[in-house]
């Protein structure tokens, strides 16, 4: 029987980009969706009506929403090429970090972005405490996952393209190779990886967006904070 | 060797509760530490280094930290009897999902029916609010439990809110029993198992908890 695998997805979403690395790493054969963001099809409202986002995965016709829900849901179904660990604690340990990873350090490196002067020196304390412990849990090891890339490291591979993009754009660096030897060290190995290499979105597309979207927040944030 | 288990949180944490909650439903021993989250022991930060934050369990002195990831981990584990999530992978699928919607949405939003001083955002907070139990309310259907025939994952992430239905209700100035009987009928189902009764706060003194913290903070 035939699998009929589609990814619903936008050229940019650093989410969606997870899955189509874990599609890839997994040697699975599926069907790209691209969606404009600002004119949503019908046929993602219908498959993520609750938050109406990209990515979605859809096998069989039966959609999964949720980057890291997606993941577990691929993990499951195709056992080859694990993305997680076997044991339950390292499991466990695994998603903490995934968590951790899109609850605190994505935030705190997008404040180090978006922010200006003394509260952009601020951002960067916290973004650094962050990211310390990052450095510090990759200690010992190539990638998060060990060896080989796994679940870890595909939620926080995005950050090994954004931040670069964030650095050129504001002309700050947020991860130092002097601060940061061991993350700034995964952060190239993980870039130059086969698979998630020649999947990086166009920096030049990348580059505009991000500029765009720093000139918004700063515009939405001076409006704010006038009188009138 | 026995399992040694070790529970940090705090009483009224219904984050905590959720694990109380699944070391129940599988029979588990373990020994509850109350934390005091103004004068944090060293134990928590030792355990929690990144967060500080409870619930924290300790399995054997292993730390695990994150209330569903806690759950899923017992889970995991204890395999032996009372499974919260299915084994299907789409059913999987459907059960984290609908775990982290009430993760997203519903303490945020809560927070601001309780602790905030502007009329407006407790409006919207309160509106908000019943839109996602009403969201949560479909998804249950006509099924004794969001896991179907039996309590599972997704119950356990959303029962322990149960509790503070009265606070909300008392804050926001609404019933949630007018407008979500369904979800209601369920919390009391829940509450008929004893993994779930003796897992969960008195809602009077949450009442009475959520009062003084707006006290110390000046909000009423």
């Amino acid at each position: 029987m035939g699998e009929e695998v589609k990814l619903f997805r936008s050229w940019s979403s650093p989410f969606a980009l997870r899955i189509v690395w874990a599609l890839k790493i997994k040697g699975i054969e599926y069907e790209t969706v691209f969606e404009d963001l600002s004119n949503k099809s019908p046929l993602l409202l219908q498959y993520n009506p609750v938050h109406k986002k990209v990515p979605i995965l859809v096998h069989n016709g039966r959609p999964i929403a949720e980057s890291f829900v997606i993941l577990e849901y691929i993990d499951e179904t195709w056992k080859q090429v694990p993305l997680l660990p076997e044991d339950p604690y390292e499991r466990a340990k695994a998603r903490f970090w995934a968590k951790f990873g899109d609850d605190k350090v994505l935030t705190s490196v997008w404040n180090v972005f978006i922010k200006q002067g003394k509260e952009q020196e601020e951002a960067l304390v916290a973004a650094m405490e962050n990211l310390k412990f990052l450095e510090e849990e990759i200690k010992g090891k190539k990638f998060f996952g060990g060896e080989r890339i796994g679940y870890v490291d595909l939620v926080l591979g995005l950050l090994a393209n954004l931040i670069s993009i964030c650095e050129e754009i504001i002309g700050l660096k947020i991860v130092d190779e002097e601060k940061l030897p061991l993350l700034y060290s995964w952060m190239q190995d993980f870039a130059e990886a086969p698979i998630i290499r020649d999947n990086w979105p166009p920096r030049d597309k990348m580059i505009v967006k991000f500029q765009a979207l720093l000139d918004a927040a700063i515009a939405s944030s001076s409006s704010s904070s006038s009188s009138k | 060797m026995a399992d040694e288990i070790a529970l940090l949180s705090t009483w009224p944490s219904m984050f905590g509760m959720r694990v109380r909650v699944a070391l129940a439903e599988k029979g588990l021993k373990y020994e509850y530490r109350e934390e005091d989250l103004r004068n944090k022991s060293p134990l928590l930060l030792l355990m929690n280094p990144v967060h500080k934050k409870i619930p924290v369990l300790i399995h054997n002195g292993k730390p695990i930290s994150e209330s569903m990831i806690i759950v899923e981990y017992i889970d995991e584990v204890w395999n032996h009897k009372s499974p919260l999530l299915p084994t299907d992978p789409f059913q999987r699928a459907q059960a984290r999902f609908w775990a982290d919607y009430v993760d997203k949405k519903l303490y945020d939003i809560g927070k601001k029916i309780i602790w905030s001083t502007k009329e407006e955002e407790q409006e919207t907070g309160k509106k908000e609010f019943l839109e996602c139990l009403k969201l949560l309310e479909g998804e249950l259907g006509d099924n004794p439990y969001f896991g179907g025939q039996n309590f599972g994952f997704v119950d356990v992430s959303l029962v322990t809110f149960s509790c503070w239905f009265h606070t909300f209700e008392s804050y926001g100035n609404f019933s949630i029993e007018t407008e979500c009987p369904k979800l209601v009928a369920w919390t009391k189902r829940c509450l008929e198992k004893e993994s779930v009764s003796s897992s969960l706060a008195d809602p009077h003194k949450i009442h009475d908890f959520a009062s003084g913290v707006r006290k110390r903070f000046a909000i009423e």
